[in-house]
């Protein structure tokens, strides 16, 4: 399968990433030789095989719902680009 | 006296339970070496003298006293993918400018606890996607090895390049690093280090930036087989604030190094053997094997016939994973943001300028196989691919093999620059054939340095362990760095 121009446009959209008019067909390209690259694994055959979900046998653990940790809002704002009371500033989103 | 700098971490450990050194002037000697090299290396992104040299005194306290941890006083270099309190955490990347954590990554808190000080932190390729460190926002770093008779400056690997060329180089006296694809294993064979990829779940990946979660390891870098088996017993074990950590005991991983591999099994597999292997990769593994057999080791060939498809299918998952956990640089939390019209403008054009090429395609790469109408064929195929690499090894280990031999890379330390592998990404990738497969099978894998190319650039092979055993690794490796013999030094320029 390979990737046209809109496609590398919306797949920029998709990623938040802007995309300039004139990256577009470097993308495409550089997309398209990956994309053919990975091409291969239609050789193989993976009738009846389950997709790994866990790399190690195991189970998630699980842990009692308590609050274990929080109570520090001054510092996760800590590193934001512009914060106000212990809050992320962003641009208007509701009008 | 020897230079304190190139003491191997477990001589500069004795000297200092001696009293033959104290921290502090080992660690002004690291910091010393760091000042000269690095105007030339770049294998620091940041340098943490002050804070350093303070904490070099407080070990220095607690050995005048016969007290410390098992690292106490030993000077170390940190890949910037670790979280560090306070300090400079970016993933070599612009889009986390100016980040300092409010925590403390896993790993490095159990590093500190046995005593290690912290020089700085090491340049990497950004958000560790690369394989020869040239991706990095801070600038490539360049490998302290030289082709003979050339003065053509060579990449160190990726993405732990900063690690590698810093331990090379007696900058630190070992490095932490992290492995997704080979990051830590490829470099350190570019480099005539040693690297180490645990077992998934045996480092807690807590506090380190994402990249691939499913595949992400950290690990070490160090001068000998003895000093990694050092730092990988101090930066093992479980912890609950990774749910894939896992809760197995922690061995002296030192205690296995001089086991031997007598009565071991070493497999060979028959598919690394790739078209257009250069013959002195071919000999060099060769030549593993006899240095095993010669030690008692059985070598039994074997076959592991999805190799080839650990690579692509690779680039299908690291990507998709990729394309997820760096959703979270948006501008808004942490980093660099460029504002907009509007949020979406703001989120668009803050990505566009802080994340680099390398990170752009792979974000997008993820994004497309992760996308409606395309998730089953790319990223439910690809994991179904994975789960049969993985039975290729269980299968091999089922039958008797108890560790598998292979060439840790394709090829010696290349040019920085390389304009084949700047035209096609695809190239550069292809640094990785012979680690990714141990990563999409969550094994672990080392790298020891086991010779020099024609033009005496170092070569290392790669060794393949059954889970949670890595100890195997150690003893087998060692046995190739000592029947080896090679004195692994690049010769100073810097």
């Amino acid at each position: 399968m390979a990737v046209d121009a809109a496609t590398v446009k919306k797949i920029g959209r998709l990623a938040r990433i802007r995309i300039e008019e004139d990256e577009v067909a470097k993308y495409q390209d550089e997309l398209n030789v990956i994309l053919g690259f990975v091409e291969q694994l239609n050789e193989v055959n993976v009738d009846g095989v389950e997709p790994m979900t866990s790399v190690t046998p195991m189970r998630l653990r699980r842990r009692d719902d308590v609050v274990t940790d929080g109570g520090y809002p001054e510092k996760i704002v800590a590193n934001a680009p512009l914060s106000e009371d212990n809050f992320f500033m962003v641009p208007k989103v509701v009008e | 006296m020897t230079e304190l700098t190139k003491l191997s971490l477990a001589a500069a450990r004795k000297g200092l339970k001696a009293k033959e050194f104290t921290s502090a002037e080992l660690t002004t000697d690291y910091l010393a070496a760091i000042e000269r090299a690095n105007p030339k290396l770049n294998a620091y992104v940041a340098v943490t003298a002050e804070q350093a040299q303070a904490a070099a005194t407080v070990s220095d306290q607690k050995l005048a006293a016969g007290q410390g941890g098992p690292l106490e006083g030993i000077p170390l270099g940190i890949k910037d993918l670790f979280g560090t309190k306070g300090v400079h955490t970016q993933a070599a990347s612009h889009i986390l400018d100016g980040f300092k954590p409010e925590y403390e990554s896993t790993v490095t808190s159990n590093l500190f606890r046995d005593g290690a000080i912290m020089l700085g932190k090491l340049n990497m390729d950004e958000f560790a996607m690369g394989s020869s460190n040239e991706t990095s926002y801070y600038g490539p770093v360049i490998n302290p090895w030289r082709a003979q008779n050339s003065n053509a400056n060579l990449v160190p690997g990726g993405s732990s390049g900063g690690s590698a060329a810093a331990v090379s180089a007696w900058l630190c006296a070992g490095a932490t690093a992290t492995d997704t694809g080979g990051s830590i294993r490829q470099p350190a064979a570019l480099t005539g280090t040693v690297g180490l990829k645990p077992t998934y779940g045996r480092c807690s990946r807590w506090g380190i930036v994402a990249f691939a979660s499913s595949l992400d390891q950290a690990g070490p870098i160090a001068r000998t087989v003895e000093d990694a088996a050092i730092l990988m017993t101090s930066m093992a074990g479980f912890d609950p604030k990774d749910s894939t950590s896992v809760d197995v005991a922690v061995p002296d991983f030192t205690a296995a190094v001089e086991r031997g591999v007598k009565g071991l099994t070493i497999g060979v597999p028959r598919e690394y053997r790739m078209d257009g292997m250069p013959d002195e990769i071919e000999k060099l593994w060769q030549q593993g094997l006899d240095w095993l057999k010669a030690e008692g080791a059985t070598v039994k060939d074997i076959s592991l016939p999805h190799t080839k498809y650990a690579l692509p299918a690779y680039y299908i998952v690291a990507p998709a994973e990729a394309s997820s956990n760096l959703a979270r640089y948006d501008g808004v939390k942490y980093g660099l943001r460029i504002s907009g019209r509007d949020i979406t403008d703001m989120y668009e054009l803050t990505r566009a300028a802080g994340f680099g090429r390398e990170v752009k395609r792979r974000v997008m790469i993820g994004t497309y196989v992760l996308s409606a109408g395309y998730f089953d064929a790319y990223y439910v195929k690809a994991q179904r691919v994975r789960t049969l690499i993985k039975r290729d090894f269980e299968q091999a280990f089922n039958a008797g093999v108890d560790a598998i031999l292979t060439p840790a890379t394709p090829s010696a330390a290349f040019g920085v620059g390389d304009e084949d592998m700047k035209a096609d990404p695809v190239k550069m990738y292809l640094n990785d054939v012979f680690t990714v497969t141990v990563n999409m099978a969550g094994l672990p894998g080392i790298a020891v340095p086991a010779g020099k190319d024609s033009v005496g650039l170092p070569l290392g092979l790669q060794l393949i362990g059954k889970p949670f055993d890595e100890e195997t690794l150690f003893a087998a490796a060692h046995v190739i760095e000592r029947s080896a013999g090679i004195d692994f030094s690049p010769k100073p320029w810097w």
